[in-house]
């Protein structure tokens, strides 16, 4: 029995079980003060569908062996291009959201393959330059909002402006387009049934890509690029191809985002849009050698349902100080410094 | 100084988890002594050498047996430190030089000479001034009992190997009593110039008094400076002599020779032979870091099992690896006539060939990955087996039910002992690991297999085993293996022939049956000796 | 002459070139930035005078905290973004000196010396998770400086007031909760700038108020005490411990043998730099006059960083001038790119947006050419 035990806790490890605690201590307390818990775990399972994806994106390059993707905001920005674009054209409901990811795919496909390129030269520095590359995107980005030819009334800055505005509501465009698919409400809990079958096709693709074979060329490559490449594996296609697999999920994950969202956020929103999904995967388990849709599944359920719950028993709890900004800076980083920290088997 | 000695080695005994590597070794120094200490890879030489510089690796594994004595008394040598402190210094193989460093700063690292000042009083003495000045004058000096004209306020980084050689050596000589130098195979990187020399300052050295213990491969050079030779073979001493009594061909066969029983292979129904040769490489040159490949030609015949033997550092690992295209080579490899491309590890294997890596954690195995994943991925992603009907075929999915199906023969068929394919490879023992990738090779159904020190890091049973499967491959499946090792007795046991691996050349093909005493001289370099005397 | 009191500073880890090409490869990257500076300035119409000013200020207040990151790189450890933790020493140090009303050049000089326990304590905490990061330090050490925040964040905001007793109206929100979102210096405000005025205005001129050189102001003291920082952390590459930490710098392996402690060597390194920023870090804000608590800090490490980079530093060779020169570099462009922006697009903005976009892709394109190098180096051996 105690054997069984050990073993469960092995599983699941320290950090995730700290977290499921503290979960539990947060629903129970939402319970004593009498919270509507029906809010609560809508709340969550929207947050978590909206997520999804972003947490998703991180598979490729951890399995790939290119580590956490700090740069998140390069296929970020890709969506958000495709997703103004299509606003600048007025298209509304699934063909405003479909046209987005059309033109936001091929965007990110090649902001990607420009990107692995450059990380395919610094290896063993990826994660650093990354970050720095999300970043100098991004706010190379915020010029060509402010100088870039959108006309559309709605999206520009309303007096005498010049340039995007920096949140664009979704409102008359695809606002909510999946989430209200097929929705439905059991027991006062609204269920976005689109959003989370949109989520969990991408789920299932991605977990068939994995057993494909150029999915297993690409786990392959990251846990032993030497086997890998005495395998005939090209190990440089291989990395390249995480990399924009990457990039092309984070560009859908920031859709399906926003249309939940309900507003797209331009200029200095995307830059830190790569911690959260890192700090999920991480939470799930992954470890920088070693990722798998579980990782992102749980990881997922666990950071989004905390975050979104943390805020108002928080609130209730201590009569307005929030502490749950302070609580996610502080997990989320000390999660990937412990996956940083922890010594890697050879 | 009682006896006058400055070490004495006696009866020194280890073993590595229930494997001997010494037997009672024995070893006396005198002062101005050069004492070769000479042997096969694996005849315990760096052993020793762990036991004499208190190696952490050693307690680590249960200490020793045995006593060290230095100038008459028993010491106890616990840490490289206390090695230092006894007067005893070390020439690395590969140097412990800090590039951006020059070369007065890496003979003084750590040793530095400094002078106090108003911070150090305050803050302790890691705040003390360097002293410049004094360091450049010891450094020049320690150059000069070298004789050799170094810049010592060059950058070490950049210079020829030769002089980073001689920096290591300054910095021994620099410090405060040295008394005996270990040269652990000194001259293996150096040019011939260069190394004479180095053969050169040793003699110097040894004539102000200090004692050199120079372990090396080379006889020649044994002959040319050593006072006394001992020779290791199997961690025991098989011989001791002065050089005047010693012959360059005794000691070559001393330091190869033991009795093999070959044992009786199954017959073949014909014969390999030079009539029909499975793959020519010709002109061939393989840029693997310390074992480079540089111009070589060799024949294989169809079906045979050929050795691939030589000492460490002559480039016999290389070949393998160039072939199969893991290191950039030049050259031409053909396979029944037809040119192989070189450096593209898919095309050398979609030819026909396969290959199992000397590195077995490193390039062999996906170590968290289960044995069925291991097997039969390198077929999947070369030959497209296992994978279900897809029209695109890199999307095509994995074929879990064929994968398992044959996961379990190869698993019967090599004897893996294990919980099951989904069992992890990182939790096998290095036997069974080496079954995994013999497996992985097999599945791929090979022409010619080409299997780099497959014995390595296995224990005894093991060995028998994979030498084994080995020779069933060869008969039963007509598989033509190219076979690269250390151990020139499991090269004996179970070759149609043996080709000897010289500076990156073919220096001699003999048949395993070939007297010890020309193994030795072909290893040596000395292929020309053994000429005269047939 | 005034402005560079360091003059004599010479790094010896700088080979130094002598030929024209010599120069041109080793400051590319800040004459680069000089052309650009130039063309702004050009661009933006500028007046020097107001240029100069603005520079020499910017640059009394930073130069500080982008010469903390010096020792880091001889050991070896990359560029420290975790001076953001320094700087949150420094921030606490002022917190306590404010509370307790301590004015003037003495506040200041106990703040500093507060900082130091707070700062080597946290140095060693960094220093140690550093230790299990190698290879990993730089982007280790970023994360660190996030995780920081939210603790200091903690600290301030929730604990302050309730487990950490404490009363103080004027700092703390009304709640009796937590700190201000904004902390008044008054007291404290050029206490360090203005310390020697005195003497070259007693000597040199009658104005009061601050040293002038005719048109054009400057931290006189300030700039002294850099001068200090500037022969300190040179003394230190000519000490034994300075030997180690370049050793350890260039081969970890290497010094291990040599019987050098090379994860005891690395932490004192980080310690140190720790220290240095919370002192940066109090040079810059008493120069401010105030500070925002919550966010004074956070974007310190990536400033100095940047600065440091413009000067021409790699990830693993910073030297002084490295620091000096990129710091005043760098606040040009600061200084320029908005006033640019205004001219040439009509939108202030994208200057403004240019000089983050300056900062992140000035680290991103350091941080790529410098692994690109040690790729290619490796692979030549």
């Amino acid at each position: 029995m105690s054997d069984k035990l050990r073993n469960a806790y092995e599983q699941l490890g320290l950090p995730r079980l700290i977290i499921i605690v503290f979960l539990l201590v947060l629903f129970a307390v939402a319970v004593i003060m009498r919270m509507d818990l029906a809010i609560l775990i809508k709340d969550s399972i929207t947050r978590i569908g909206m997520n999804g994806i972003l947490v998703l994106a991180m598979l490729p390059t951890l399995a790939c062996g290119v580590g956490l993707n700090f740069g998140l905001p390069v296929g970020v920005i890709a969506g958000i291009v495709g997703a103004v674009t299509s606003m600048n054209w007025g298209l509304k409901g699934f063909a405003g959201f479909f046209t987005a990811m059309v033109i936001a795919i091929p965007l990110a496909v090649i902001a990607g393959y420009l990107y692995a390129m450059l990380l395919e030269r610094v290896q063993g520095q990826e994660m650093m330059v990354g970050t720095y590359v999300g970043f100098s995107v991004v706010s190379g980005m915020c010029m060509f909002w402010l100088l870039a030819p959108y006309r559309n009334p709605a999206m520009i800055f309303a007096l005498g402006g010049k340039g995007l505005r920096t949140t664009i509501t979704l409102d008359r465009t695809f606002g909510k387009v999946l989430n209200d698919f097929l929705g439905f409400s059991v027991f006062d809990i609204y269920i976005p049934t689109g959003l989370l079958l949109f989520m969990g096709i991408f789920f299932v693709l991605i977990a068939l890509f994995f057993k494909s074979k150029a999915g297993l060329a690409m786990r392959t490559v990251g846990s032993n690029p030497m086997y890998a490449r005495s395998s005939g594996i090209n190990v440089q296609r291989m990395r390249t191809m995480g990399v924009i697999l990457s990039t092309v999920l984070a560009a859908i994950g920031i859709l399906v985002y926003s249309q939940s969202y309900g507003f797209v956020q331009l200029y200095t929103a995307p830059l830190t849009a790569a911690f959260p999904a890192v700090a999920s995967v991480l939470i799930g388990g992954a470890s920088l050698r070693k990722a798998t849709i579980g990782h992102a599944i749980i990881g997922t359920v666990l950071f989004h349902t905390l975050l979104t719950i943390a805020l108002p028993v928080t609130q209730t709890v201590l009569q307005g100080a929030d502490i749950s900004e302070i609580a996610r800076t502080i997990m989320s980083n000390g999660m990937i410094i412990y996956a940083l920290t922890r010594a890697e088997r050879r | 100084m009682r006896n006058g000695h400055v070490l004495e080695l006696k009866g020194i005994s280890k073993g590595f988890f229930g494997t001997t590597v010494l037997k009672g070794v024995s070893l006396d120094i005198r002062p101005g002594e050069i004492h070769a200490l000479v042997g096969e890879n694996g005849a315990g030489k760096s052993t020793l050498m762990n036991i004499l510089f208190g190696m952490q690796v050693i307690q680590d594994t249960g200490g020793f047996e045995g006593q060290v004595v230095v100038d008459g008394q028993a010491v106890t040598i616990d840490s490289p430190r206390r090695a230092m402190e006894l007067g005893i210094g070390m020439v690395h193989q590969e140097f412990m030089l800090i590039p951006g460093f020059t070369v007065s700063e890496n003979i003084k690292l750590n040793r530095e000479p400094t002078r106090g000042n108003l911070a150090s009083r305050i803050f302790g003495h890691r705040l003390e001034t360097l002293d410049e000045p004094l360091m450049q004058a010891d450094s020049r000096m320690a150059l000069g009992k070298l004789a050799l004209s170094i810049d010592e306020m060059a950058l070490v980084g950049g210079m020829p190997v030769g002089h980073m050689q001689f920096v290591e050596i300054a910095r021994e000589i620099d410090k405060k009593n040295v008394r005996l130098l270990v040269f652990d195979e000194p001259t293996a990187v150096l040019a011939e110039s260069e190394a004479s020399l180095l053969l050169d300052a040793m003699k110097r050295l040894s004539s102000e008094g200090i004692a050199i213990l120079f372990i090396t491969h080379r006889l020649d050079e044994v002959m040319e400076v050593a006072d006394n030779i001992t020779i290791l073979r199997d961690g025991e001493v098989v011989s001791r002599m002065p050089r005047s009594e010693a012959k360059l061909g005794r000691i070559a066969e001393l330091m190869v020779g033991r009795k093999i029983e070959r044992p009786v292979l199954p017959p073949r129904k014909s014969e390999p032979s030079d009539e029909d040769m499975v793959l020519r490489i010709e002109n061939f040159r393989v840029d693997m870091p310390g074992e480079r490949v540089r111009g070589l030609d060799l024949s294989v015949r169809r079906g045979e099992i050929l050795g691939i033997g030589g000492l460490a550092g002559h480039g016999k690992v290389g070949i393998a690896n160039g072939v199969i295209g893991l290191y950039p080579s030049t050259g031409r490899v053909a396979k029944d006539g037809s040119q192989i491309p070189l450096n593209d590890p898919k095309q050398a294997l979609l030819s026909g060939m396969a290959f199992v890596s000397e590195d077995r954690r490193g390039v062999g195995l996906l170590l968290d990955e289960s044995i069925e994943m291991n097997i039969i991925l390198t077929a999947m992603q070369v030959q497209g087996k296992f994978l279900r009907p897809g029209a695109l075929q890199s999307l095509r999915l994995e074929d879990r039910s064929a994968m398992r199906e044959h996961a379990l023969e190869v698993m019967r068929d090599l004897d893996i002992r294990c919980t099951g394919p989904t069992q992890l490879v990182r939790r096998l023992s290095g036997g069974n690991q080496q079954k995994v990738c013999l497996g992985r090779a097999f599945t791929m159904e090979p022409e010619v297999l080409w299997v780099s020190e497959p014995t390595r890091g296995i224990d005894v049973g093991a060995k028998q085993l994979v030498l084994d499967l080995l020779v069933k491959f060869n008969r039963e499946h007509g598989m033509t293996i190219v076979m690269t090792s250390s151990e020139l007795a499991e090269l004996r046991k179970i070759c149609d022939r043996i080709a000897i691996v010289y500076r990156g050349q073919i220096a001699g093909i003999l048949p395993p049956d070939a007297p010890d005493v020309d193994f030795g001289l072909i290893m040596a370099g000395k292929g020309a000796a053994l000429e005269e005397v047939s | 002459m005034l402005e560079k009191p360091t003059a004599q500073v010479k790094t010896p880890a700088g080979g130094s070139g002598v030929g024209i090409s010599d120069i041109l490869r080793n400051w590319s990257v800040p004459i680069f930035f000089l052309v650009i500076s130039i063309a702004g300035i050009i661009a933006a119409r500028l007046d020097i005078n107001y240029l100069v000013n603005e520079v020499v200020g910017r640059f009394g207040r930073n130069a500080f905290l982008v010469i903390s990151l010096i020792i880091p790189v001889m050991a070896g450890l990359g560029l420290n973004f975790g001076i953001v933790v320094g700087a949150m020493a420094g921030q606490t140090a002022l917190v306590i000196v404010t509370h307790y009303q301590v004015e003037g050049l003495a506040g200041f000089a106990l703040a500093a010396v507060i900082s130091v326990p707070i700062a080597m304590l946290l140095g060693l905490l960094v220093g140690k998770v550093l230790n299990r990061a190698k290879g990993r330090e730089m982007v280790t050490s970023m994360i660190m400086g996030y995780f920081a925040n939210g603790i200091y964040q903690l600290v301030f905001l929730v604990l302050l007031g309730t487990l950490i007793p404490m009363k103080d109206p004027v700092l703390m929100l009304g709640s009796g909760i937590g700190l201000r979102n904004t902390i008044d210096l008054i007291g404290l405000s050029y206490s360090l700038d203005r310390a020697m005025d005195w003497l070259w205005n007693g000597f040199v001129f009658t104005s009061v108020g601050a040293a002038r050189l005719g048109p054009w102001r400057f931290p006189l003291c300030t700039l002294f005490i850099i001068g200090i920082l500037c022969v300190l952390t040179t003394f230190i590459t000519r000490t034994k411990l300075g030997q180690e930490m370049r050793a350890v710098g260039q081969d970890m392996h290497i010094a291990q043998v040599a019987g050098i402690n090379v994860d005891r060597t690395r932490i004192i390194a980080i310690m140190m730099s720790t220290v240095l920023a919370a002192w940066g870090q109090l040079i810059f804000l008493q120069n401010l006059g105030t500070f925002n608590t919550y966010s004074s800090h956070e974007q310190v490490g990536m400033f100095s960083v940047a600065a440091i980079l413009v000067g021409g530093a790699t990830t693993r060779r910073a030297t002084i001038w490295n620091a000096i020169v990129g710091t005043l570099l760098f606040h040009t462009l600061f200084v320029v790119s908005p006033l640019a922006g205004q001219r040439l697009f009509g939108v202030s903005q994208v200057g403004e947006y240019f000089r983050s976009f300056l900062a992140y892709g000035v680290i991103a394109v350091a941080l790529a050419l410098h692994a690109w190098q040690g790729r290619s180096s490796k692979q030549s051996k």
